[in-house]
């Protein structure tokens, strides 16, 4: 456990030397975020009764999307991870007595942390100064923040176990960059990046539910801005568990079968 | 030119040597473009108008938006991976060869894989020319094609801005992406609908509005002056600021060395 430990901290605090590169993307996040919640407003003003939630709840959503982007962003990778799988580094990391999947996993958590940190508060901070209907608000309650802090942990993890896979990937195909970019756009898409889930049609919303993206940035934003409570969340987050379940195992197995055939040329 | 062309072969008979993987990029283009187009369908079986646009009428503001991306980023490509070109030095190489710099850093890299977009691109747009209901006379397909051109010329301007500022700064680039994917993304919608505020913006600083909105006025029949639909050549003036700030920056570049 200790050495895992130290691969986050050696990660983390990596991460954390890219201050200039923060600013830049807080300038960005917040330049993204403010033009979403325009372009809903103008749904909005055409038609509010089509509206799923309140506009308040809304902005919340975009905004902690943005403040916590780094964390559900399906496009960021460990360069590093791919570049070992195909230049053969690997091998160094398969002498090491430690277990490749829970190191892979472990430092994709530092880095996409470490960026989080650096980014999510003073995005908050000046969010939370807008005017009324455009400003990130507090949770729901305080079981809704509680439960909030829990489900957003689960999902964080769901969406690694989930690129863990794409990473794997790696070992079938020599360029895994047309991989990726489908991922990413389905990822993104079913997990509510592009809009929230709950304003796509209900006739296909149980469609979008059954799928794991749905565990990742959706749950804990619906539960913060107090759109799923009660049971509701609480299922909700027994569904996140259910699949982070799932998708551990699945990336475990396949990486046994790839190590299995993994042949690196020698040199 | 001859010389271009000879390039541009060269280039994509390059790309074709990993077909796989080239396809599997021009699907991934694809797929990214399908889920804008997705949620704006779904946005408007719920909503389904905005600001009293009809949804015909939006897939036509943004398929001109992603044809302009998509094929400047097809040709100017080299100035987007420019910052690469600096940062592996091998921007010494081109400076010291016979020929312009702008020349070589556009044959530098063609993005070919993006045909995937500009496939999404005129798909939306031959469904969207029949369906909006726009009586096609034409001064609108000139219209239409000066949209194009003009998105054309502000992105390409955009592009060498960003090449432009990677000459001072290599970390602080991500916030170009306000203005180039921004504009993308963004730029589905008439600009209109963000508000006031944003619409100057994109006139005046950033002239997005310029090819986007107000031709768009025009070509949907919103207004009857045909000087809207002039507009975008008003776009290609970006491109001299971003062009002399280029200049400006190559001047003051000094080597990694080695």
């Amino acid at each position: 456990m200790k050495q895992y430990s130290s691969f986050f901290r050696i990660r983390f605090l990596a991460g954390l030397q890219y201050r200039t590169a923060a600013w830049a993307g807080i300038s960005t996040q917040f330049a993204w975020g403010g033009m979403t919640i325009l372009l809903f407003r103008a749904f909005y003003e055409s038609d509010a009764s089509s509206f799923p939630m309140p506009f308040s709840s809304l902005s919340t959503y975009l905004w902690l999307q943005q403040a916590l982007l780094a964390m559900f962003m399906a496009w960021f990778f460990d360069n590093d991870i791919f570049d070992s799988i195909s230049n053969g580094g690997i091998a160094y990391e398969l002498c090491r007595p430690c277990d490749l999947y829970s190191m892979w996993f472990v430092k994709n958590m530092a880095i996409r942390l470490s960026r989080t940190v650096l980014r999510c508060v003073p995005i908050l901070l000046v969010a939370a100064f807008l005017p009324a209907p455009y400003s990130v608000t507090l949770p729901a309650g305080w079981t809704a923040g509680l439960l909030f802090v829990v489900s957003l942990l689960l999902g964080f993890l769901v969406l690694i176990a989930f690129s863990m896979l794409i990473y794997l990937s790696a070992f079938y195909t020599i360029s895994s960059l047309g991989i990726r970019l489908l991922a990413t756009s389905v990822v993104e898409f079913f997990a509510g990046g592009i809009i929230p889930l709950p304003f796509l049609p209900e006739s296909i919303q149980p469609f979008f539910y059954a799928l794991p993206f749905a565990s990742m940035q959706n749950t804990p934003f619906l539960i913060y801005t107090g759109y799923m409570q009660g049971d509701q969340a609480l299922w909700s987050m027994a569904v996140q568990c259910a699949w982070l379940a799932g998708l551990v195992l699945v990336g475990r197995l396949l990486m046994r079968r790839a190590l299995k055939k993994v042949v690196v040329q020698g040199g | 030119m001859k010389l271009y062309f000879k390039f541009v072969a060269m280039q994509l008979k390059c790309q074709m040597q990993y077909k796989a993987s080239f396809f599997m990029m021009a699907l991934g283009q694809f797929l990214v473009s399908f889920t804008a187009f997705l949620s704006i369908f779904f946005l408007f079986t719920r909503f389904h108008t905005v600001q009293d646009y009809s949804f015909s009428e939006i897939l036509i503001c943004f398929s001109v938006i992603l044809t302009s991306f998509s094929l400047t980023e097809c040709f100017v490509r080299g100035f987007d991976v420019f910052p690469r070109l600096i940062q592996s030095g091998n921007l010494d190489r081109i400076l010291v060869r016979p020929r312009g710099e702008i020349f070589q850093v556009l044959t530098s890299t063609i993005e070919f894989s993006r045909v995937g977009r500009f496939l999404q691109a005129a798909a939306m747009l031959i469904y969207a020319i029949p369906a909006s209901g726009i009586a096609w006379t034409p001064d609108k397909i000139f219209t239409l094609l000066l949209m194009l051109i003009g998105g054309i010329a502000v992105f390409s301007g955009l592009f060498i801005l960003y090449a432009a500022l990677s000459f001072f700064t290599i970390e602080g680039l991500e916030f170009m992406n306000i203005f180039t994917d921004g504009s993308r993304e963004f730029g589905r919608y008439p600009l209109s609908v963000y508000g006031e505020g944003i619409l100057k913006f994109y006139t005046y600083i950033i002239p997005i509005a310029l090819f986007q909105y107000y031709p768009f006025l025009y070509l949907i029949g919103r207004s009857d002056d045909f000087r809207l639909s002039l507009l975008p050549l008003l776009g290609f003036l970006f491109v001299i600021p971003c062009y002399a700030f280029f200049r400006f920056g190559l001047r003051h570049y000094q080597s990694t060395g080695s």
